[in-house]
């Protein structure tokens, strides 16, 4: 008799079953094809291209509509599966080819896809989606641009089932950029019959009510608490899904969703914190798989606006200084990829992430510090996002401490949620930081494009360096296979390893808890729960 | 004076305070650290597609023409729309206001039901065990904070024993919610002969509603025990004593009676508190409460959520205390209330 039993019958002896207000629960009779995830954020809008609109509610975009194409994917030793960034296979579009001189890539649509009321999925349904991506502005626009798409006249109706879109110059990004969640295909017919004056792109209408031909439908949603989706017999994006209903529950407390994933109650905990990643990979009833994000970084910004951080010699003794094991086994309890000790100052491949030449040394850093014009030491204020404490708050601590050893005072400065975009992106005035960007499309030359370009978003340190410029300008579009391109990004690494406007410190994992019987769980650039190859 | 008229006249003296706290609330949002329009604007916005955002939510008008307009809206009934949840604020609050109002109410009655009886006998048999237990339980519910009791309940109950349901919230999984009526399950339940969701709500009750009860216990208990001790100390008691009446009649007549008052003052201060303090049981039981719902709305700056809870919550107030007000001249008739 193990400890549990022991304790449940001496529980059901000294109190008395019946006496109890409740009844054991039932053992939970779902239906063999129903899959319950919880998670802990909440949905705000079925509508990605709707102002305002959150993150996780991408996750409704992926399920329930269609884009062009799509990745392929591939399978980790583990099992599960992973997005391959080298292969985009169709999903609404049977087939498309590029122009020869790579400016105008032509679509034809499958003859049999279908909206959900059966009407045929249409170019103009294509160009309505994308031109309405672009019209309704903020991150959809955005991203959008990201591919190369900036203006409607780009979007081309060839004929019902033929769509060519124009750019401006070739880019390796535009085709990429077709999969991404905000380039869903809309069923216009259907939108356009809610639109109004006011609200042409029926913005309200899809915003509870989506109108796709995805794999799944959303059977009901109720904001706040839960999601259910339900097959679509009919969807021909890819290999029919084997989960017929798929129920999302908001789950708020972290302790209540481990409760339930330990329990075996629910299926999938998407998305759990690193220190319980660690502690269920030892129990044999939860499977945990945990994925590298690509192109993602958990780094510390040094704000080039901030004296002390203009100088070099100072930005690597911090560098230096940094515990970064403590801080990789206590922030993110041993999850994801070390970014830091690279033997050579040199790059040899054109990878990105890889780890930077600096490991901590405190002598190192000392004897840095004193050659540089800051040899007494300064304060300075540590930001962090308190929305991202889990992994912020441990690691300033530890940065303090790794810090005050050479000298550098630094003070913590927790950020509330509302303010750090304002603060930390938008006006980048705060002197020292930690800052967590991902690039969505899996390149170097795009993340250095969001993150070390003087005005872009994440350049949180207002990094300006004419070389780096150039450098971004020339790759940002090119083709990896094209000879220049590996030589160009050596540089870029090279250039980020020695003026360190970011210090990395480790590549973050994705990690979620499911059960045992869970097959086909995917890891996406997009980090969202991907419901359509999942098998129970 | 007539009952009706002590009414309307307090209602209409609850006019200005509501005036007031319209016009602070929309001052106090304004106040808040943090821009929305960055916030929702997502994780990759430029400053072109900040002020888009901006300028769709209204917030680049000054601020006098943003309160004509939501001023004009509250005229029609119309709270606005939630940024964080997407919804019409009005029907935010009307499935979880209910949601709140019907775990506070019936951890009250629990705990009313378990209180009143102890503190009574603990005023009654002062410093016997009766007492010692009362002090006991009433130093371990208000010592113990409720995120706490709420996780050891659910770890004991559910985790270990299996014998509560998940706690995820107001119904089951498979349950069906009744079609909204007030929004109570209780009542909705039954109301549309769902009985299986009835029980299912019941079972998802008990957890949070025992957690809630073992806060609010103390001041009840503490309160009616102090009341009835001083009661039972007053001349009246000893005349009735002298009197030769029965001693069930002193104790439930005469003493608990005279207690009462200072007991309904308390359980109106605790039901207040309650329901906003019930945020963090909201979140372990995954309950679609008004405590988290306004605890995102201000973590994300979203005005006009923040702006209804607050008014919710005030017209809320205004009637509890009108109610409280009339409870009292039911009970003691030497209560006057000048209208």
């Amino acid at each position: 008799m193990n400890r549990r039993n022991l304790l449940k019958t001496a529980g059901v002896t000294s109190l008395g079953l019946a006496s109890l207000p409740f009844l054991k629960s039932q053992a939970f009779a779902q239906p063999a094809s129903t899959l319950v995830a919880v998670v802990g954020y909440t949905f705000n809008s079925l509508d990605i291209h709707r102002p305002g609109t959150n993150r996780p509610s991408y996750q409704i975009a992926v399920n329930v509509y269609d884009r062009l194409v799509t990745f392929a994917t591939r399978k980790m030793p583990d099992g599960s599966l992973v997005y391959d960034y080298s292969k985009v296979v169709p999903e609404l579009a049977e087939k498309w080819v590029t122009s020869p001189d790579r400016k105008s890539m032509t679509f034809t649509l499958k003859g049999n896809a279908r909206f959900w009321d059966g009407s045929p999925v249409t170019a103009q349904d294509v160009k309505w989606s994308f031109d309405r991506a672009l019209a309704l502005g903020g991150f959809p626009k955005t991203q959008m641009g990201a591919g190369g798409f900036k203006r409607p006249e780009q979007f081309v109706v060839l004929d019902d089932r033929t769509i060519r879109i124009d750019l401006d110059e070739p880019s390796k990004l535009a085709l990429p950029n077709l999969t991404v969640p905000v380039a869903v295909v809309i069923n216009a017919k259907a939108a356009k019959a809610k639109a109004t004056a006011a609200d042409p792109w029926a913005a309200d209408f899809l915003h509870t009510s989506p109108q796709g031909s995805g794999a799944y439908k959303v059977e009901r949603w109720d904001a706040g608490q839960q999601l259910i989706y339900v097959r679509n017999d009919d969807w021909v994006g890819g290999p029919k899904p084997a989960v017929q209903r798929v129920i999302v529950r908001e789950v708020p407390s972290l302790a209540t969703r481990r409760a339930l994933i330990e329990r075996g109650d629910v299926q999938l905990s998407f998305q759990i914190p690193n220190k319980d990643a660690k502690e269920l990979s030892a129990n044999p009833k939860v499977k945990v798989v945990g994925t590298a994000i690509d192109n993602c970084l958990h780094v510390v910004c040094m704000n080039y606006d901030f004296a002390p951080f203009k100088d070099p010699n100072v930005r690597k003794a911090v560098a230096h200084a940094i515990p970064y094991e403590q801080i990789y086994n206590q922030a993110a309890f041993g999850r994801g990829t070390p970014m830091w000790g690279a033997k050579s100052a040199k790059p040899t491949e054109p990878v990105w992430p890889q780890p930077f030449p600096y490991a901590t040394d405190i002598d190192r850093a000392k004897s840095l510090l004193a050659s540089s014009g800051f040899a007494k030491g300064f304060e300075v204020p540590l930001s962090y996002d308190l929305g991202e404490a889990d992994w912020g708050e441990p690691t300033a601590l530890l940065i303090q401490e790794g810090l005050a050893r050479i000298g550098i005072k630094v003070v913590l400065d927790k950020v509330p949620g509302a303010n750090w975009r304002t603060r930390a992106l938008v006006e980048k005035k705060l002197p020292f930081l930690l800052e967590n960007f991902g690039g969505w499309l899996n390149t170097p030359c795009y993340y250095f494009y969001w993150a070390y370009i003087k005005g872009a978003l994440f350049n949180a340190s207002n990094y300006d360096d004419p070389v780096v410029k150039r450098l971004v300008d020339e790759t940002l579009h090119m083709e990896p296979s094209d000879p220049a391109y590996r030589p160009k990004i050596l540089q870029l690494i090279e250039k980020s390893f020695e003026d360190l406007p970011r210090i990395p410190l480790w590549q973050p994992s994705l990690d979620s808890a499911m059960s045992p019987r869970l097959d086909g769980y995917s890891f996406w650039y997009h980090r969202q729960m991907d419901a359509r190859m999942m098998k129970i | 004076m007539l009952r009706i008229q002590i009414v309307l006249g307090r209602l209409a003296q609850a006019i200005p305070t509501v005036l007031g706290i319209i016009v602070v609330t929309f001052l106090m949002t304004r106040a808040l650290p943090g821009d929305p329009a960055a916030f929702f604007a997502g994780p990759a916005a430029t400053a072109e597609s900040i002020a888009q955002i901006r300028a769709q939510l209204g917030l680049d008008r000054p601020w006098s023409a943003q309160f004509g307009g939501y001023l004009v809206d509250l005229a029609r009934g119309d709270l606005g729309r939630s940024i964080s949840t997407g919804q019409p604020v009005v029907g935010d609050l009307a499935s979880r206001l209910p949601a709140s109002l019907e775990l506070t109410l019936v951890a009250l009655v629990l705990s009313v039901s378990i209180a009143v009886p102890l503190g009574v006998l603990a005023a009654v048999r002062q410093d016997t065990w009766v007492d010692q237990l009362c002090r006991f339980v009433v130093t371990a519910g208000v010592s113990l904070p409720t995120f706490f009791t709420g996780l050891l309940l659910v770890y004991v109950f559910y985790f270990l024993l299996g014998w509560a349901p998940m706690p995820l919230g107001r119904l089951d999984l498979l349950a069906i919610a009744p079609p909204h009526v007030t929004g109570f399950m209780l009542i909705d339940g039954p109301l549309a002969g769902q009985w299986a969701t009835v029980v299912s709500a019941a079972k998802q009750l008990v957890l949070p509603a025992f957690t809630l009860a073992l806060f609010t216990l103390a001041p009840i208990a503490r309160m009616t025990r102090a009341a009835m001790v001083q009661a039972l100390a007053s001349d009246y008691i000893r005349t009735a004593r002298a009197c030769g009446l029965p001693s069930r009649k002193i104790l439930f007549v005469y003493a608990l009676r005279n207690a009462q008052l200072p007991v309904i003052t308390t359980l109106g201060m605790v039901f207040s508190f309650t329901l906003g303090a019930n945020v963090l049981v909201e979140k372990v039981f995954s309950w679609p409460g008004i405590g988290s719902y306004a605890v995102e709305a201000l973590v994300s700056s979203d005005y006009a959520a923040v702006q209804g809870f607050v008014l919710a919550m005030a017209l809320l107030f205004v009637t509890l205390n009108l109610i409280i007000d009339i409870v009292y001249t039911m009970i003691d008739p030497r209560v006057r209330i000048d209208g």
